[in-house]
């Protein structure tokens, strides 16, 4: 077995997001593709780090915390969203959200 | 093979395992499962943090995202109605559409870092203090982002309780 490298971390950086990417593309409900989001930011992340610690720069780690912060404020947002258009439509699935106006 | 490969692979294995029964579960379709799934794929990835020696970003994940992050998905969960999406029959030819291009895409992208060779020129770095360092480079060169991205919560705080008003327009 080869010494775990910089491209080892990438690999499982890279199925995560594609992970990420599936269930966004093929669930159905909201709040399921919501999550397959928060994988893909956090595939990201891990692509972060491990660039930071194999470059000997912290830059990329301090992007990291802002990629945490920032994903805070958007779960709040999406999800407020997503409660919202729950109580107009009593839904949260999206082939039952397939008009513009609500 | 180094105690710190083997933990590696144990936490990369757990990690993508989670993560995969976090989108494709075949015994449950319930969000509430995906979304302790995910917090068990969060925990695994701050693993992976700690053999990075991002101690801080581990205990950053854990605290933020497995404790507020999910906490409020499992809110809205509860507040929504979670056996919705059960009663709904999967789409068969869609999900194969979806994993054969993801599949390819994530081909491609592994193939493309493998023959990079990108961790050639470097041997393992020894990083001492990184929370410290972290600290000093967030308030000294990062001043500016850092107190952007305060901008950017106020303003996600003014959002949601703009949302979250009964009388929506």
């Amino acid at each position: 077995m080869i010494h775990v490298g910089l491209e080892h971390y990438l690999t499982v950086s890279i199925l995560l997001f594609c992970l990420g990417l599936l269930g966004t593309i093929t669930r159905r409900s909201l709040l399921v593709i919501y999550m397959s989001l928060e994988l893909m930011l956090n595939a990201a992340n891990l692509a972060l780090v491990s660039f930071s610690r194999f470059n000997k720069s912290l830059d990329g780690q301090v992007m990291v915390f802002f990629i945490v912060t920032v994903a805070a404020a958007e779960v709040a947002v999406g999800l407020a969203l997503i409660v919202a258009l729950y109580r107009k439509r009593q839904t949260a699935h999206v082939e039952d959200l397939t008009t513009m106006k609500l | 093979m180094t105690t710190a490969d083997i933990f590696f692979y144990l936490f990369a294995f757990l990690t993508l395992l989670c993560g995969l029964l976090v989108v494709a579960n075949p015994l449950s379709r319930n969000p509430v499962t995906s979304a302790m799934f995910l917090v068990l794929t969060i925990v695994s990835m701050a693993g992976l943090f700690v053999q990075l020696h991002a101690f801080f970003l581990a205990s950053v994940q854990i605290v933020v995202y497995a404790g507020a992050v999910m906490v409020l998905f499992l809110f809205v969960i509860m507040l929504l109605n979670v056996r919705e999406e059960e009663r709904r029959r999967v789409k068969v030819l869609s999900a194969g559409l979806g994993i054969v291009s993801v599949g390819a895409i994530a081909l491609i992208a592994v193939k493309a870092v493998f023959e990079a060779h990108p961790s050639s020129g470097l041997e393992t770095p020894v990083l001492e203090g990184t929370t410290v360092n972290l600290g000093r480079l967030l308030f000294t060169q990062y001043l500016l982002p850092f107190e952007l991205v305060s901008l950017v919560l106020l303003v996600a705080m003014i959002g949601v309780i703009l949302l979250s008003k009964k009388d929506l327009r």
